[in-house]
């Protein structure tokens, strides 16, 4: 049983090995900077920059938590502070039945829906755009991410001992005085739990954000521009991927660097989490 | 003529199928110690929350009757909330201190309230804390999280923030249950201080407590008011068979 | 004056709330309700019990039976094999080291950085053993690939309950005589079975759904898979694959595989709470 509990560590130690050595081949043509800084995605030409490809996936990740955060917590609140607790039980299931949903078909809705929302309300904001767009990629995945913010937020406001409101009531403030000086404080670590796992989820996301998001591998320069996120990347040009030269190793490098990001991350949430804790005494 | 300061008529609760209180009818003295006893379960801590509306929050409540708080009808649809439960200070069984520093949570309720000027929040803070008889103990640590503090501590932390919003009733529900020995007396002893300036209604299940400090006594059994009157008549010639049995220690 | 203000504060983020909230069940209704109205009418006995024919998967006529079988195979597939490398994980984690030792922690946190990994990742990490275990695009690759993506997901489900278990209890089996390995099993799991059989079918629903871990491994076909060595189709990969064609019957095969794909995750998301609320039955509360 020792052995098999050896396995997460040692697939960690897997994936890692296993991409560096695919995505050698690139670093024989450049250097790791000229890769990941390179601004020109020529596979044909043997250029592999994929600058264009992480900012597009900074933007998308970015744009989709600033929705997903404030409006799961108001969400969140809501439920907790607020709403019947008849209101509060029908919805648990239901923002979990949303979380269930595949990528998918979160994708095919976004082509059939959010693409001409994008596209017919751009003129108002002074820009053309087809639709398939950041904004719209951020939208599906803002969607996505809001049952699993809300969940863990809606677990955090119920660990609250409502002895503690009590005691806020008590003192003539209002309810959301109470919410906002003695709840949400009290939360804090939990809270920042909640938007952490929700960027993680955002961050893993492929397949939905690839149908909106427009591919075009270019900087997006405004929510209405395309993108191309890294994951999409990988995932559109799996059939090319052996005829050319060297693109394997490219698309092994992108994957690596995902791979890499979320190491990176965890152990950065994980120290941002330990110091929340100990400062929510 | 004892004045009241709380009046309380036919008061009946029900907390989802089950009914808590029965027709308390109670008025309470002006600036004396009221002491509610009663077996557990009886409705003492139901009574105390229909006091300053902390029944609002539990959705199965209905609450029925009155209740005047200086001549004002607490459950009046145009009443705000606030403006009751600020006239009423709480002291819980269990410390809730908020997750703050020692100092904010006294000027917690002040700022609440408006007071923005810190001059006068930390003239606010010390008065309370000197009240409380924790001055000396956090003085020079004011900016601690609250949480640091011993159980005891913690008590008069509470009892000082209720103190801070200006009240008239301090409400205490088992006050000195969760507390050692020690730290019970010192509480105990500050609030029997405090009917100098505010009417104070304590609920406890410790007799011996009720005969220290009570100047009134109201004895609830069942959710129905037993018997009430001035602690020394309760004490010495309980009318009621069940009082009398409740004091003998045959029912608890 | 200062109490008005209050007020209007509270007002204020009510209505923040109460639009949050809309927003949010919003978005559910029009999901589900674009998957019902585009894909309900293309449900047919035919669509479910056909697989596509007239050309590789473009043509116009035949159903989705591929797919569906497909899916069904390779996610039971793979959530057998991530059941079996997951369950002993959790109950050593629990059991057999303490909570804050040096290898339960670094374990844990080679699971969360698993868990956040994006599945296309693991559809390339799937590529490359694939490879080198000279594999070619097949069910069992695909195998391999999701049971990777479930892994950490059906884990974390499972530690999350098993940790719950009393240390009382845990005691209570060992000053009976039984050896950490029995309790482990006898006793453990039996308590925790209905968190079991909830993690499991969670990893279940989110491996049939996902669609990068399979594009690089399981291939795509229109037959029904007869064997673990040949490529399988699975309905992500159809919806994916379809929706793109401007032809509206292959689009409505793509309708359809959403229809199918959701009714099967939402069945499993009520079957999880469902058995998770009967198994309580054996549960100590």
């Amino acid at each position: 049983m020792f052995l098999l509990t050896a396995v997460p560590g040692a697939l960690v130690f897997l994936i890692l090995f296993g991409l560096v050595e695919k995505s050698r081949g690139v670093f024989a043509v450049k250097s790791i900077a000229g890769v990941l800084f390179g601004t020109a995605w020529h596979p044909l030409r043997g250029e592999f920059g994929l600058l264009p490809f992480l900012l597009g996936t900074l933007w998308v990740t970015l744009a989709a938590m600033l929705i997903a955060g404030p409006v799961s917590l108001l969400t969140a609140v809501y439920l907790s502070e607020y709403a019947p607790r008849k209101v509060r039980e029908t919805a648990k299931p239901v923002v979990d039945l949303l979380a269930g949903i595949p990528s998918v078909v979160y994708g095919v809705w976004g082509v059939l829906m959010v693409v001409p929302l994008v596209r017919a309300a751009a003129p108002f904001f002074g820009a053309t755009s087809s639709g398939y767009s950041v904004l719209a990629g951020a939208i599906v995945l803002a969607i996505m991410v809001f049952p699993t913010i809300i969940h863990v937020a809606l677990e955090v406001f119920a660990a609250v001992p409502q002895a503690l409101r009590d005691a806020s009531l008590a003192l003539g403030a209002t309810k959301w005085e109470t919410v906002k000086h003695v709840v949400l404080r009290k939360g804090r670590p939990g809270i920042i739990a909640a938007v952490v796992l929700g960027l993680s989820r955002a961050f893993g996301e492929t397949m939905a954000v690839l149908m909106v998001v427009g591919n075009v591998a270019r900087i997006p320069r405004s929510l209405f521009d395309s993108a191309y996120p890294l994951p999409a990347l990988i995932a559109n040009n799996y059939g090319e991927m052996m005829s050319i030269p060297l693109y394997d190793s490219a698309l092994m490098l992108a994957a690596l660097v995902l791979f890499a990001i979320v190491f990176v991350f965890n152990i950065g949430a994980r120290a941002v989490l330990v110091r929340a804790e100990r400062k929510a005494e | 003529m004892i004045e009241s300061h709380i009046s309380i008529r036919d008061l009946s609760v029900s907390i989802g199928a089950q009914q808590v209180l029965k027709n308390v009818s109670l008025d309470i003295p002006d600036r004396k110690i009221t002491v509610i006893i009663g077996p557990s379960g009886c409705g003492k801590t139901t009574l105390l929350r229909a006091l300053n509306r902390l029944l609002d929050s539990v959705e199965a409540a209905r609450i029925e009757g009155t209740i005047l708080v200086d001549g004002e009808d607490i459950y009046d649809p145009k009443t705000e909330v606030t403006h009751i439960r600020k006239k009423m200070g709480l002291l819980s069984q269990k410390p809730q201190v908020l997750p703050m520093s020692i100092f904010d949570n006294i000027a917690y309720g002040p700022r609440i309230h408006g007071v923005r000027d810190k001059k006068r929040l930390r003239k606010i803070v010390e008065k309370e804390l000197r009240a409380a008889g924790l001055w000396d103990e956090v003085k020079s640590r004011l900016g601690e999280p609250a949480s640091r503090l011993s159980v005891g501590q913690q008590q008069r932390l509470c009892l000082a923030r209720g103190l801070a919003v200006g009240p008239e009733i301090i409400l205490g529900d088992e006050p000195t249950s969760a507390l050692d020995p020690l730290s019970s007396r010192i509480v105990e002893t500050r609030l029997a201080e405090l009917k100098a300036d505010y009417t104070v209604i304590v609920v406890t299940h410790i007799l011996r407590q009720a005969r220290r400090i009570a100047d009134y006594i109201a004895f609830l059994y069942l959710g129905e008011l037993v018997e009430h009157g001035p602690a020394a008549d309760v004490f010495a010639n309980p009318r009621d068979p069940r009082t009398r049995a409740y004091l003998t220690g045959e029912i608890s | 004056m200062g109490f008005r203000r209050r007020k209007t504060e509270e007002a204020v983020f009510r209505v923040l709330m109460g639009g949050a909230t809309a927003v949010v069940a919003g978005s559910l209704l029009l999901i589900l309700g674009t998957v019902v109205v585009k894909g309900l009418p293309a449900l047919d006995l035919a669509m479910i019990t056909q697989t596509p024919k007239g050309g590789y998967y473009l043509g116009k006529e035949g159903g989705i039976l591929n797919a569906i079988v497909g899916s069904l195979a390779l996610a039971g597939g793979a959530t057998l094999l991530a059941l079996v490398l997951s369950l002993p994980v959790v109950l050593y984690l629990n059991i057999f080291r303490r909570r804050d030792s040096r290898f339960a922690v670094l374990t844990r946190f080679a699971l969360d950085v698993l868990w956040g990994v994006p599945s296309i990742v693991y559809g390339a990490f799937g590529f490359i053993l694939m490879v080198f275990l000279g594999l070619r695009a097949s069910l069992l690759a695909g195998i391999i690939a999701v049971s990777l993506l479930e892994l950490p997901i059906m884990a974390r489900a499972m530690d999350e309950v098993v940790r719950l278990v009393p240390g009382a209890l845990k005691d209570a089996s060992y000053s009976l005589g039984a050896t950490k390995l029995e309790t482990a099993f006898k006793v453990i799991v039996r308590q925790t079975l209905p968190g079991i059989v909830t993690a499991v079918l969670i990893a279940f629903g989110r491996g049939i759904g996902d669609a990068a871990s399979v594009i690089f491994t399981a291939g795509f076909t229109d037959r029904v898979p007869t064997s673990l060595l040949e490529p399988a189709a699975t309905l992500p990969l159809a919806i994916f694959y379809q929706l793109g064609t401007p032809v509206p019957e292959v689009q409505r095969r793509a309708y359809a595989s959403a229809a199918v794909l959701t009714l099967l995750v939402l069945a499993i998301s009520l079957a999880a709470r469902f058995l998770g609320r009967k198994l309580t039955k054996n549960t100590i509360r």
